[in-house]
């Protein structure tokens, strides 16, 4: 029998009973609408995750302290305090995969503009950070290597202090107070949103010339932390295979004893948010793809039900020359047409209910071709493979006993 | 052999047909095994059916009769015995076989119609075509001539609740002669109809006969027997009594003096 006649008798056999198919096409519409909808959220988090990784610099290295083990007793990270000045100098000058780097320390201080105060990270380092991070000023200017060389008392505010100190008033030109110290704001930092791996506020900071912090507010010699840009994205492990090699030589690290200093490559950190945006993807696939089987199970259950009620058509059909091929093809193309149908309407759901996700929860709603094809052919596999056995029970009847069947 | 032409050696071939037998079933056993008891419905049955005639069936329930016409329909196979069909034995064939034998040389018609709900005249005439895999024009053409055969051209897009009980017997004879077979198998055709009907469908039973198809008929009123030219009586797995049917009534005729659904 030709595939259009069994095509046509499978349409007829199942608006037979519309409200029934129905139903039943409910559970693949549903596996299939929440497979690519759930996709299309694991996807849109992993983009998003990895814009915010290359809106950090995609080549970027963090050289920060490290541990220290004195007499047994180990410290956490950032504990020594051996990473100066001149050893970014050193990183710039003497690294050949290294671009720019910047040197970082940091404090956390009260900072007031007229009645209003609020608690914020005080960062100092010098002009070419903001170029490292890959990150514009929305207004004014940067503090200068001049400001730098005479720890002027010059900042530059992050988007929530603006906002928290400021209001709708002009920060330019304005003195805010950090410390009891007053600063002349020069620059506002365009916004930067949430760290893709620590997932904290990046824009409630302010920026100080390093010599300042240094002198004025903290008092400390040594660097927090030094930012590095490599020369291009793959030279960032050489870069970091370098800066350690300098390092350790430059802080008289004997072979086989442990980093004073630990240098962390954002390729790394890039790779990690993408593999655990990967897991997530693949966790609510999967838990959508367990409706998508409870779908299945659901057309199996009405075939056989199908098969039953259609016990005598079966038995015709064998009498007038049907083999057991043709049944077993014409159930089997039944339930194939149940769950492609089902499947057909699920892309629409899926695509629909991933809109609203994006509309009404604001997520990044990513969805790709690849999960409706994977979506299609997976629920034209549910057809097969539920539909297998109750075709398989229908070819088998034996013509007599089918014709006998009331 | 160069002398004979084309027609001729058609003509021989219908001839040499007509005194071969189409059905010959010799001495055929059938049990059934039901767990604890066995049954033996067929104990040695022989019988031979020429093509061109009208064989009734007859016996009481539980005589044999019924598993007989499963095994000439080619729906079951004798447990042992021959039966040749068009002078081939079709007794152990496979289920493909068998289903291809079913579909071409053998037309079933069944007490109940047994038509497709839901599914026009036309196209329950059309369906034996669809598994010969015949091409589509040809399918069509066939069913439209099975149903005209049968007085039905004004019913082809009728669905079988539209249909009387004798019009819906009628599109299951059609559907029978769709892939002109060299047998109808009919299992109490009549036994759904009131009288008057049941005549009519004798008569397009005898039409056909005199076309040159080759009827087997069950049934277990003798009336509808008479119309046969042959009858063969079942009891007990074994045939008692085959014998021709003397003063053979013309349904045709019959029809005249009966009282119409109007009367």
């Amino acid at each position: 029998m030709d595939l259009l006649s069994i095509l046509r008798i499978a349409m007829r056999a199942l608006s037979r009973n519309k409200m029934r198919s129905a139903l039943t096409m409910l559970g693949i519409i549903i596996g299939v609408g929440a497979v690519i909808a759930m996709v299309g959220v694991g996807q849109g988090a992993s983009k998003q995750v990895q814009d915010q990784i290359s809106a950090m610099g995609s080549n970027m290295l963090f050289v920060s302290n490290g541990t220290v083990n004195r007499g047994g007793l180990r410290l956490g990270w950032g504990q020594t305090k051996t990473l100066v000045y001149d050893d970014m100098k050193a990183i710039v000058q003497q690294a050949p995969a290294v671009k720019e780097a910047a040197p970082g320390s940091s404090t956390t201080a009260q900072v007031v503009f007229g009645d209003d105060n609020w608690f914020t990270n005080v960062q100092g380092t010098e002009p070419q950070y903001f170029d490292i991070r890959s990150w514009p000023m929305q207004e004014g200017v940067s503090f200068t290597e001049s400001d730098v060389t005479s720890a002027a008392d010059v900042a530059v505010i992050g988007a929530t202090v603006r906002q928290n100190l400021f209001g709708a008033e002009e920060p330019l030109g304005q003195t805010v107070r950090i410390s009891n110290l007053p600063f002349k704001v020069v620059g506002v930092l365009s916004t930067k949103g949430q760290s893709a791996a620590m997932g904290q506020d990046q824009d409630d900071v302010i920026f100080v010339p390093i010599t300042t912090l240094q002198k004025k507010l903290t008092g400390e010699p040594w660097l927090r932390y030094i930012v590095v840009s490599a020369v291009s994205k793959d030279a960032t492990y050489a870069a970091q295979e370098e800066i350690t090699a300098l390092l350790r030589d430059r802080h008289r690290i004997r072979p086989g004893q442990d980093d004073d200093f630990m240098v962390r490559n954002l390729a790394d950190v890039a790779q990690l948010a993408d593999q655990s945006s990967r897991v997530m993807t693949m966790l609510l696939a999967s838990i959508a793809g367990v409706s998508l089987i409870v779908g299945g199970i659901g057309i199996m259950n009405i075939m056989l039900v199908s098969v039953t009620e259609r016990t005598r058509e079966i038995g015709v059909r064998m009498a007038i020359g049907a083999t057991e091929e043709d049944v077993q093809r014409q159930f089997l193309i039944e339930a194939v047409v149940l769950s492609l149908m089902g499947g057909a309407a699920g892309i629409f759901f899926g695509v629909g209910s991933s809109l609203i996700i994006s509309k009404l929860l604001g997520w990044a709603v990513l969805v790709s071709p690849l999960a409706i094809v994977a979506a299609v052919i997976f629920s034209a596999g549910v057809g097969v493979f539920f539909g297998f056995y109750p075709a398989r029970k229908a070819a088998r009847l034996d013509p007599i006993e089918a014709l006998r069947f009331e | 052999m160069a002398a004979i032409t084309h027609s001729e050696l058609i003509e021989q071939a219908g001839l040499g047909e007509l005194s071969r037998p189409v059905i010959r079933v010799e001495d055929v056993h059938k049990y059934y095994d039901l767990g604890e008891s066995k049954v033996h419905a067929l104990r040695g049955v022989s019988v031979e059916i020429a093509g061109g005639e009208f064989v009734a069936i007859m016996g009481a329930s539980g005589s044999g009769k019924s598993t007989f016409m499963n095994l000439l329909g080619c729906l079951d196979k004798p447990s042992s015995g021959r039966y040749l069909l068009d002078g081939t034995d079709v007794s152990q064939r496979d289920k493909k076989a068998l289903a291809a034998i079913r579909n071409r040389k053998l037309g079933f018609v069944f007490q109940g119609f047994n038509l497709l709900s839901r599914t026009t005249a036309l196209e329950n005439v059309e369906l034996p075509t669809l598994y010969a895999r015949l091409p589509k024009q040809e399918r069509l053409q066939r069913a439209q001539e099975a149903l005209q055969l049968v007085g039905l051209a004004d019913r082809m897009e009728h669905f079988p609740s539209q249909l009387s009980g004798g019009q819906q017997q009628r599109v299951a004879i059609a559907r029978a002669l769709v892939n002109r077979p060299s047998i109808l198998l009919a299992d109490e055709p009549t036994g759904n109809l009131d009288s008057r009907t049941s005549v009519e469908i004798m008569q397009i039973f005898q039409t056909l006969n005199e076309g040159g198809l080759t009827i087997v008929l069950v049934t277990h009123e003798p009336d509808i027997a008479r119309f046969a030219k042959r009858t063969i009586v079942f009891r007990d797995g074994k045939i008692r009594r085959d014998e021709p049917v003397k003063e053979r009534p013309r349904a045709a005729e019959l029809l005249k003096t009966m009282p119409t659904v109007e009367d």
